[in-house]
């Protein structure tokens, strides 16, 4: 099944789809003022960046990316254990997580 | 019939990642960004890495997304706390984001699928041969990768402590 399903579907498709995925993140990372919702779609970037990686792989028969994959998962898990504490952290200062309000951020 | 499953799955990815992005509730977005990891997921298996797809399962639906479900309901957020942005601002996201993703496909077009030799080694993404990898050729960024989680543990506890 596997072998068949790699040859009857060329690796544009891959691309295109990790694209897409990508660029649905990014414009939730424009659009919502929710920082943890922020903090999901920067997730989503790095899971079309992680599918697009894994496809190459897969297509060229060589395991270095998936090894990659696997140390952008762990970046990731350790980023989103200090993003959610810092926003905890703002919450309970300024008892919201709107990202327009942390302005005061500055200097 | 492998290309209907893949479109199915890469449909379901598609369109659990749209709600994430406007579905007004927080909790339905991260509720959605689940289905679309386990979406993802399926697609690894697809690829024939199945090491990934575990990870997958377990680390990001399991472990990340249930940090976020906590961290949302400890917050207690009311409805009135997501005020929407001006919807002039939120169109030009919208059209900002499209065009970014026409940018891309822009600098696609010349791509043609190069001929990358379809070796379909089907056990390359197989346990075995990914820890025999990760513990022989990446074992330093390995250990490092452990170094990196305990500073961030540390990091972590010493942001959320009260008094700073």
């Amino acid at each position: 099944m596997v072998n068949s399903l790699l040859q009857s579907i060329p690796i544009d498709y891959f691309i295109y789809l990790s694209t897409l995925l990508f660029c649905i993140g990014v414009t939730g990372v424009l659009v919502r003022r929710n920082a943890i919702i922020i903090l999901g779609c920067v997730e989503l970037m790095l899971n079309s960046v992680n599918l697009l990686l894994a496809a190459f792989s897969a297509y060229k028969g060589d395991a270095d990316g998936q090894i990659l994959v696997f140390f952008i998962m762990v970046v990731a898990a350790a980023e989103v254990a200090v993003g959610l504490a810092i926003i905890t952290m703002l919450y309970r200062n300024t008892r919201s997580v709107d990202v327009s309000l942390f302005n005061r951020l500055k200097g | 019939m492998e290309e209907i499953l893949f479109y199915i799955v890469s449909a379901c990815a598609i369109i659990s990642a749209f709600f994430v992005v406007f579905s007004k509730s927080p909790m339905y977005s991260i509720i959605s960004l689940i289905v679309t990891f386990f979406s993802i997921s399926g697609l690894y298996i697809m690829l024939n890495a199945q090491f990934l797809s575990a990870v997958q399962i377990i680390v990001y639906s399991g472990a990340i997304m249930v940090l976020f479900l906590y961290v949302l309901m400890m917050l207690n957020l009311k409805q009135k706390d997501e005020p929407l942005k001006g919807s002039g601002f939120q169109i030009l996201a919208v059209i900002s984001g499209g065009l970014v993703f026409i940018g891309f496909i822009g600098a696609l077009r010349g791509f043609q699928s190069i001929d990358l030799p379809v070796s379909p080694d089907s056990q390359i993404g197989l346990t075995k041969n990914l820890g025999y990898l990760l513990f022989s050729e990446y074992v330093l960024p390995f250990e490092l990768a452990g170094i990196l989680f305990l500073s961030a543990l540390v990091g972590a506890v010493m942001i959320g402590k009260r008094d700073l």
